[in-house]
């Protein structure tokens, strides 16, 4: 288990090459929407980045962007720490997407729910099929392998979600508002799994909140967002260590940290 | 049977406060089986018993009124008399019901199979779709007696002809409701497979085509009653007789003849044949879907 200081801000502090590198990215939709203007992001390897902000700021867009899901109108979204590329020059298998719903195939058990990045990378079923299980054991839901997705609660659905991400092993996953539907001690049991996994892992977590409170729980730097046109706002660090559990919920550290999101997003809602 | 997690992610954490009590693992699914009688599950049978009654008593309302009348046969038959014509004819009306299923049949597995296949060609190509579905569509509105007669004329085989009209008729619900299901896949798991790269068969065979199963066999549920209709009415229009002849024919000639309980018996294996296959596309759509789609789920509460 990790409790050492977070590589993430150590690795920005130590000048390491960031592992996706977004310049002067802007997105206009056909319908005239300006939904991001001139954004500068880096994300460094195995940090922990959370996007903070309005409804509205382009935040949806700017992960869909990262994962390439559609086309920026200018800029760059360059992954330079990225050392496997496939021959369109997109980094392979480093991405994981969590949607704000589960977005499960209702079709399909737990397992082939999970299988499936497996599987579409052509891995044989038998190899897949154990990767997936232990990556089911990982989030707490061994014995559901052949649930089907009705079958399961909210948050049991949330965590097939995350491990289906993560399946691929992949070096950054992109979270869009996951916890956003669940009750909250439910959010906070996955917030407290979800930063377990990471400790384990190290991924490059990016997580996209409307919550002040689970952003500076979660992360080591809350970006701030605005909207019309969508644009980065302020940068909060948390530099809390991990693991991080109720009693740092609960410190004056904590409290504090929040009164400055919380300033910092008010500024970006009058900006 | 209940399985448990020993291991759980928040167990490998020394500071989490960890119990085996109140996770998930505790919910792990217990799959009880229902209680059936005479293997149909008890909450279905009053589903069953209902409407089985309800034809009984009109049954024997039926047969008293025409008893109590004094109804001649060739007017309304008793049911009594229409089966007992039903067993004397079984000879000649067996064979007829045969001929019907078998245009029944094949037309359907026409529909299905020019259906999927076209509706999939759809969805690959919006050009294809553009130009063909405007067509599909007058066939589909222009009535199949209305063109049936030329049908026939320029085919000229009398049961291929046949086989055309049922599956003119049979073939639009498939084609329209797969081309629906292929285009209905929840939008963020169409980025999903984009995110990992999957190829278009990928995308048709994990994605598309489970999602449109549910639409699939809505429309199979009425193109199966479709497709007899459209053999029968079809047949109605071409008139032709001889050993080969299906159930129309023989209610034609019945017709003729004046042999009315013949008719009536006719039109009982038209409408049984119906039933039985509508309940057999709807079990065959309940055992596709009843573990995952909402219509077929029994919720419990
Ligand atoms: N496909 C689209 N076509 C046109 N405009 C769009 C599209 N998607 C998003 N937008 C617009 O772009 C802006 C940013 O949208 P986006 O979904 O990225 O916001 P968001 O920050 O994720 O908001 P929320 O917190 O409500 O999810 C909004 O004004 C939205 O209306
Ligand atoms: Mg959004």
């Amino acid at each position: 288990m990790n409790s050492t200081a977070p590589v993430g801000s150590a690795a920005r502090q130590a000048g390491v090459r960031p592992l996706v590198s977004v310049r002067a990215l802007s997105k206009k939709f056909s319908n005239g929407t300006l939904a991001l203007r001139d954004v500068d992001l880096d994300l460094f390897p195995g940090e922990f980045v959370s996007l903070l902000g309005p409804s509205g700021c382009g935040k949806s867009t700017l992960l869909r962007l990262i994962s390439d899901l559609s086309a920026p109108s200018a800029g760059t979204i360059e992954w330079p720490g990225a050392d496997s590329a496939d021959a369109y020059g997109k980094a392979e298998h480093s991405l994981g997407f969590v949607f704000q719903e589960p977005t499960l195939m209702p079709w399909a058990q737990t397992l082939d729910n999970v299988t499936l990045p497996l599987r579409l990378k052509h891995m044989n079923a038998g190899e897949a099929r154990d990767r997936a299980a232990a990556m089911l054991d990982l989030v707490g839901l061994k014995g559901f392998e052949k649930s089907y997705p009705r079958e399961l609660s909210g948050g049991m659905k949330m965590r097939v979600s995350i491990a289906r991400a993560l399946v691929t092993e992949p070096k950054v996953l992109l979270m869009d508002e996951p916890f956003a539907a669940l009750d909250e001690i439910t959010r906070h049991k996955l917030n407290d799994d979800l930063l377990a996994l990471w400790e384990r892992n190290r991924f490059t977590a990016v997580f996209v909140t409307h919550s002040v409170f689970e952003s500076v729980y979660l992360s080591q730097r809350v970006v701030v967002m605005a909207a019309r046109p969508g644009r980065v706002m302020s940068e909060v660090m948390v530099d809390a260590p991990f693991p991080r559990d109720n009693l740092f919920r609960t410190s004056a550290d904590y409290a504090h940290l929040c009164r400055l999101g919380s300033e910092a997003l008010k500024q970006a809602i009058d900006a | 049977m209940r399985k448990r997690a020993t291991n759980s992610m928040s167990a490998d954490l020394s500071t989490t406060v960890s119990s085996a009590k109140g996770t998930d693992q505790d919910a792990a699914p217990v799959f009880a089986l229902e209680e059936t009688f005479l293997g149909i599950s008890k909450s279905r049978w009053p589903g069953i018993i209902a409407p089985l009654v309800t034809g009984l008593i009109f049954i024997g309302f039926w047969e008293g009124i025409v008893r109590l009348k004094g109804i001649p046969s060739y007017i309304l038959p008793g049911p009594i008399i229409i089966l007992q014509t039903l067993f004397a004819d079984w000879a000649t009306l067996s064979i007829a019901l045969g001929v019907t299923l078998k245009i029944t049949f094949a037309a359907l597995i026409a529909a299905v199979s020019v259906g999927v296949a076209l509706a999939i060609l759809f969805t690959q190509s919006k050009w294809l779709e553009r130009s063909l579905l405007p067509y599909a569509v007058i066939l589909q509105v222009t009535p199949v007696v209305s063109i049936a007669p030329l049908i026939i004329i320029w085919v000229g085989d009398v049961n291929l002809s046949l086989l055309i009209c049922a599956w003119l008729v049979a073939f639009f619900p498939i084609l329209s409701n797969t081309i629906m299901g292929l285009s209905s896949a929840d939008h963020n798991l169409v980025s999903l497979f984009q995110l990992y790269g999957a190829n278009r068969w990928q995308t048709l065979r994990y994605l598309r085509l489970p999602a449109a199963l549910p639409f699939f066999l809505s429309g199979l549920k009425i193109s199966g009653g479709l497709a007899l209709i459209g053999a029968v009415v079809a047949e109605f229009v071409a008139g032709t007789g001889g050993t080969a002849s299906g159930l129309a024919y023989r209610i034609l000639e019945s017709g003729y003849q004046l042999k009315i309980p013949r008719m009536f018996a006719a039109l009982l294996l038209i409408s049984t044949s119906g039933i039985l296959i509508f309940l057999t596309t709807s079990y065959i759509s309940h055992r596709l879907l009843h573990r995952w789609h909402e219509s077929a789920i029994k919720r419990e509460s």
